[in-house]
């Protein structure tokens, strides 16, 4: 038995709940707590919060938001941007993070999903993977919110990285990111069968056939949901049902 | 000293905070220590925990705090291991080497097989939510579980998993992949859950919940 989990992604820049599209162009939506306390109300799975802008300014400053939100909220929650040092990672989850997820610091020292992993857990160290469409089969790593190419093979990047002890990938397409037309399945398919750790599969969910096919064509794990949930297209009740109507497994989350 | 509802041990690692406010929701002192004074004087121990055992016993054992959650255990105060907290109440485990644990509950932690019986490849860790299930000889009525139904799902989030050498204290497994978890154990006041009841909506707070009626 295998239950397709179904996130709510809180990309946040200062204290605002933000959205952009392609991972540009930012638009501020409103306060990151009455998002998240609402979506834990709906039977959102996970929460995963992205500190937008800070890798460019070095620092993560999500701690109080997320040191705030579990008086309220009761699921996991994976926080990531500007994560760089053990120190760090050690911050946010005494704010109450179970997860981190690292880019730009995890490919500027690799080392560093190992440290996490021996001293975390594996299961604590999301590797967070930027990618932008390259040529048939294949796609390069960003970092920097999509603003920076490293020359990384992405499908190299993540097995390296599930080796060093990245317990879970959460991948976006840069080119899907924000537009609502779907999510870049082939990614999707292609970088879960290299890794035989849970994928989560980012950026593009418009309609609920996406989260179709990105779990039944493309192998997802876990998916995250932004504009859709933010702009009230969707609710998670709304999620779970389509799902379970198409065979999707997911959480009951309900009372018997 | 003043007796506190409950502490919570902080031997530094893991998420201490959701714990603390999953227990904050309903109402109970409590208090995030690593003093032996506090822990022992305190009406119920949690023991929390994330990360990689070995690293888990060597902070517990560097402080101390080993022979206090024994001597917990011993004076009959109702203590909950979560996770890593959970495996640690264990005789052993084979994570990155043979590690000995605090020898509460016995039995053994184990790496989640990488195949099924079919074969067919597990993903680990094993992460995401899982309902509980119990064996026809086991009731819920005296246990944690109280508050809670077959089916109840909770989040899980590991890569090794406890064998317990006896069946009954085995109180409710979960089913991921055609393998059997232990996903929580209880051997009169010691108990254990494999998942986070701090992250597991309300069919977690209601196991927390109980816990503070226990």
């Amino acid at each position: 038995m295998r239950k397709i989990r179904l996130i709510a992604r809180l990309d946040i820049k200062g204290p605002n709940l933000i959205k952009g599209i392609n991972l540009e162009g930012v638009r501020v939506i409103g306060c990151p707590h009455n998002f998240a306390k609402d979506y834990y109300l709906q039977g959102a799975d996970e929460l995963i919060y992205m500190d937008a802008v800070a890798s460019l300014y070095g620092r993560n400053s999500l701690g109080e938001i997320v040191e705030n939100v579990t008086k309220d909220v009761f699921i996991p929650i994976t926080v990531g941007g500007g994560i760089r040092s053990i120190e760090d990672v050690n911050h946010i989850l005494r704010c109450g993070a179970d997860k981190v997820a690292i880019n730009t610091a995890a490919i500027s020292r690799p080392e560093l999903i190992s440290e996490v992993a021996e001293k975390f857990g594996s299961q604590c160290m999301v590797l967070s993977v930027e990618a932008k469409f390259k040529e048939e089969g294949k796609w390069e790593a960003y970092v920097d919110n999509g603003r920076e190419p490293t020359g990384l093979d992405v499908s190299e990047w993540v097995k390296k990285a599930v080796t060093l002890g990245a317990g879970e990938v959460m991948l976006t397409s840069i080119d899907k990111e924000g537009t609502k037309k779907g999510f870049d399945i082939n990614l999707v398919k292609v970088i879960s069968e290299v890794v035989n750790v849970p994928i989560i599969a980012c950026g593009g969910m418009g309609k609920n056939i996406h989260l179709e096919d990105v779990v039944k064509i493309g192998g997802a794990d876990a998916v995250a949901f932004a504009s859709v949930l933010h702009y009230k297209k969707t609710t998670f009740p709304e999620l779970r049902e389509f799902a379970k109507n198409v065979n999707i497994e997911v959480r009951c989350n309900e009372n018997k | 000293m003043k007796t506190n509802n409950v502490t919570i041990i902080d031997y530094g690692v893991g998420n201490l905070l959701s714990v603390k406010r999953g227990i904050e929701y309903f109402g109970a002192e409590v208090v995030v220590s690593s003093n032996p004074d506090v822990i022992l004087s305190s009406e119920r121990v949690i023991l929390p925990g994330v990360g990689a055992f070995s690293n888990g016993m060597k902070e517990l054992e560097k402080t101390g705090l080993d022979t206090v959650v024994k001597k917990v255990a011993e004076k009959g105060i109702p203590l909950l291991g979560i996770c890593l907290g959970m495996q640690m109440l264990f005789d052993e485990s084979e994570e990155f080497g043979l590690t000995n644990g605090l020898g509460l509950i016995e039995g053994k932690i184990v790496k989640i097989p990488t195949t099924n019986k079919d074969g067919k490849l597990v993903k680990i860790p094993h992460i995401g939510w899982n309902s509980l299930d119990r064996s026809e000889s086991i009731s819920w009525e005296d246990t944690i579980l109280k508050n809670n139904n077959k089916g109840d799902e909770m989040y899980f989030v590991h890569s090794f998993m406890a064998i317990p050498k006896n069946k009954d204290n085995l109180i409710s497994f979960s089913t991921y992949q055609d393998i059997q978890i232990s996903s929580v154990v209880q051997c009169k006041n010691i108990m254990g859950c494999q998942f986070h009841p701090e992250k597991s909506g309300d069919f977690g707070l209601k196991v927390l919940q109980r816990f503070l009626d226990l």
